[in-house]
């Protein structure tokens, strides 16, 4: 490895662009910044030496190299973007029609694109391996990438000496030369002023504000870094957990993702609508809905322990923790869990209760009963003497190719098919009952069952949620922060002053904010007899 | 010789840098591809549940109660028509295989025993039914699909985990395997 030693004795590391002590442009290696002869000098990072390319030894360094470069890390960006983008062609699986199978329904949907679409991973980006691997890949070039520029710019930053070489001066944007007598003294007070920190060497004079301003940038890098492993620990069930529960009035169900260990039971679900009459501050704005609106969503909840360590499907033993009226935004809490109010069904039947009696005769009663749509019985028997025996039972009914099948286990349109025995013991006949509907096949049935009233419950869904990374989350987002406004709300501004033979120099530079620049020095230089230097880049512009 | 040392320290910084950042990188796309799979997958051990078995008063089966056997592990429900077809292949098999010494056990997902119950009538089911009524066991199983079935040595480890109907000659296929050598 070269050391390049400057005439002014400092020894720069290979790569450097300019000195890191009195800034002179090192010959050799003004390509890098692409400065030309004449023109003003680049002062990204300084001119330090940053990914050093003839480190090229081995593997670890060809790697390291490879995500150094800004270059590579703004190609990883865009092909995310292009990725992200591509991707919201088609649906994304999770707003696929439910049940269809995502291997064929691109392909019966979109064609040969589509086919493409799923194979590539697509259809659902955030969890493909590759997608993932880009994401990363960015996490790693923006770490790699700030260490090998904030190490050398510091080390240039701290390095840097009052007494500069006269080219690096010159080709400051902005320069001035003054011939005749000036108040040195009186310059630096009002420097100081100003809050610069002033430095002088042999009448070379350095001031300096806002330097932390510089840092901003990997400041808020750390922030992204922190935010990143938040979003990685999501991925242990032991930080985050996001999963769903449907629970039905009355009903005690066990809250998933917690391995049983906690139950939830729905002792009451309310929803409530604004009422117009009642509340004339919404009055004119819930006219001009047809719906009514809902004003508030809330599950009576108990969640319970379970005490015993049985084998999964033993009968637990429950002890009561909470009692909690969860509604929109008020979760009940345990153990690091929370249940949120998130959805609803309303009016799901649970009980259906039916008469028995003649076909001709509505008022020839032969009893009455209810069957439990939870639980339902095998044969009902009446005060008459008749028998009722359940044959099937549809919970979801619907036809299928003339044969009546329940889509689920859910009683959300009952319906029977009854044997009726009469009291006197004879032959049986067939009824098929549910809401709305009372078949007799035959048409010569004695007997008819009529639905005589029904019961329903609504069901609530709970969201179960648990999440330790938003701590993580939070102190990233907050230096993150920290770092765009130290960046951006200070200006890192230098003035350098140097003595000539027949007056002084005089030069400036900012990384941002011009006119700021401009104003200190003129501040700075009243009645000092110190020209005001000029902006070289505008003179040429 | 202090050119030497910054430069292996470099190195170290540089390799282990490198490292944990290769790490972080593995973690995620581990952590992101083990959420996709199955809660219990082929080659473990199958977890052990207790439930009701249909048939009876209130009688309880665990799968331990197998041990020694064969298992074949079904899911299903009554309202699911692919669980339906494959009803009566395993009926068909379930006498043959059992003096082989393997077990059909059904887990069935209903909530109403009534409706079970009828099912099993219908179809005349003589191998061991249980009631998964909260479904416990079936997210303990992390089954999503039905039917789904599980293929179980005597050793109780799953030896194939097939999700969707089975035909005959298939289903014969997989309890041929999970049949304990005589």
């Amino acid at each position: 490895m070269k050391k390049i030693k400057c005439e002014c004795g400092h020894v720069n590391p290979e790569g450097t662009v300019l000195c890191e002590a009195c800034g002179k442009p090192i010959e050799g290696n003004q390509h890098i910044d692409g400065n030309k002869k004449d023109s003003l000098l680049n002062m990204r990072y300084e001119g330090s030496a940053r990914r050093s390319q003839t480190y090229n030894r081995n593997i670890v360094d060809k790697v390291w190299n490879f995500f150094s470069s800004v270059k590579v890390g703004v190609w990883l960006i865009i092909i995310t973007l292009v990725a992200s983008s591509l991707g919201t062609i088609f649906p994304q699986e999770m707003y696929i029609p439910p049940g269809s199978d995502p291997a064929t329904f691109y392909e019966d949907q979109y064609g040969l694109a589509g086919k493409i679409y799923y194979q590539l991973g697509f259809h659902n980006l955030y969890s493909t391996v590759w997608f993932m691997l880009m994401i990363a890949l960015i996490g790693v070039s923006l770490v790699i990438c700030s260490i090998d520029r904030v190490v050398p710019l510091h080390r240039a930053l701290k390095k840097q000496k009052p007494k500069r070489h006269h080219t690096f001066l010159k080709r400051q944007r902005v320069f001035g030369e003054t011939n005749g007598q000036a108040d040195v003294e009186a310059f630096k007070t009002k420097l100081r002023k100003q809050r610069y920190k002033v430095w002088d060497e042999d009448g070379h004079i350095l001031a300096e504000k806002g330097r932390f301003s510089r840092w901003g940038p990997y400041v808020n890098h750390i922030g992204l870094i922190i935010f990143l492993l938040g979003a990685l620990l999501r991925f242990l069930p032991s930080m985050y957990i996001d999963d769903f529960v449907w629970v039905r009035e009355g009903e005690t169900a066990v809250v998933p993702s917690t391995d049983g260990q906690y139950y939830v039971k729905n002792e009451d679900f309310i929803l409530e609508n604004y009422d117009p009459d009642k509340d004339e501050r919404f009055q004119e704005a819930l006219m001009n809905q047809n719906a009514p609106v809902a004003s508030n969503y809330q599950t009576n909840a108990v969640i319970y322990e379970r005490t015993n360590n049985d084998v999964v499907g033993a009968e637990p033993e429950l002890e009561e923790i909470q009692k909690k009226e969860i509604v929109v935004n008020k979760p009940a809490k345990f153990d690091g869990f929370a249940l949120y109010q998130s959805s609803y069904q309303l009016d799901e039947f649970s009980a259906m209760s039916f008469t028995l009696h003649e076909t001709d005769d509505e008022s020839a009663v032969l009893g009455e009963f209810t069957v439990d749509l939870t639980d339902p019985e095998m044969e009902y028997e009446l005060d008459s003497g008749a028998r009722v025996v359940i044959d099937e039972y549809f919970p979801e009914y619907y036809m299928d190719e003339n044969q009546p099948r329940s889509k689920s286990k859910f009683p959300k349109n009952p319906a029977f098919v009854f044997y009726v025995y009469p009291p006197d013991g004879g032959d049986p006949e067939v009824s098929f009952a549910g809401i709305g509907m009372n078949i007799d096949p035959t048409n010569e049935n004695q007997y008819k069952l009529s639905l005589a009233g029904y019961d329903t419950r609504d069901v609530t869904g709970l969201a179960v949620k648990k999440d330790y990374t938003l701590p993580f989350m939070a102190v990233g987002g907050l230096i993150f922060m920290i770092g765009v406004v130290q960046g951006m709300y200070w200006n890192h501004r230098r003035i350098w002053l140097q003595p000539r033979e027949d007056g002084v120099w005089i030069a400036g530079h900012t990384n941002k904010n011009w006119y700021g620049l401009k104003k200190d020095i003129e501040k700075s230089i009243d009645q000092t007899g110190i020209d005001i230097p000029e902006d070289q880049q505008q003179l040429k512009g | 010789m202090d050119k030497k040392k910054k430069k292996q320290r470099r190195m170290i910084f540089r390799t282990l840098t490198l490292a944990v950042l290769v790490g972080l990188v593995i973690f995620a796309i581990i952590g992101n591809l083990s959420q996709d799979d199955a809660v219990v997958a082929e080659g473990e051990q199958a977890p052990n549940f207790e439930l009701e078995q249909f048939g009876t008063e209130g009688e309880r089966k665990s799968l331990d109660d197998f041990k020694g056997k064969g298992v074949m592990l079904n899911f299903w429900a009554t309202y699911c028509k692919p669980c339906e077809e494959e009803m009566p292949y395993m009926q068909e098999l379930y006498p043959k295989y059992k003096e082989k010494g393997v077990e059909i056990v059904g887990v069935n997902l209903d909530s109403t025993k009534l409706v079970v119950n009828r099912f099993i009538d219908k179809y005349e089911l003589t191998f061991t039914n249980l009631h998964d009524k909260n479904g416990q066991v079936m997210d303990q199983y992390g089954i999503s699909p039905i039917p789904s079935t599980f293929f179980i040595d005597e050793n109780g480890e799953i030896v194939d985990k097939v999700i969707g109907p089975l035909t005959l000659e298939k289903l014969e296929e997989h309890l041929k395997e999970i049949q304990p050598e005589a």
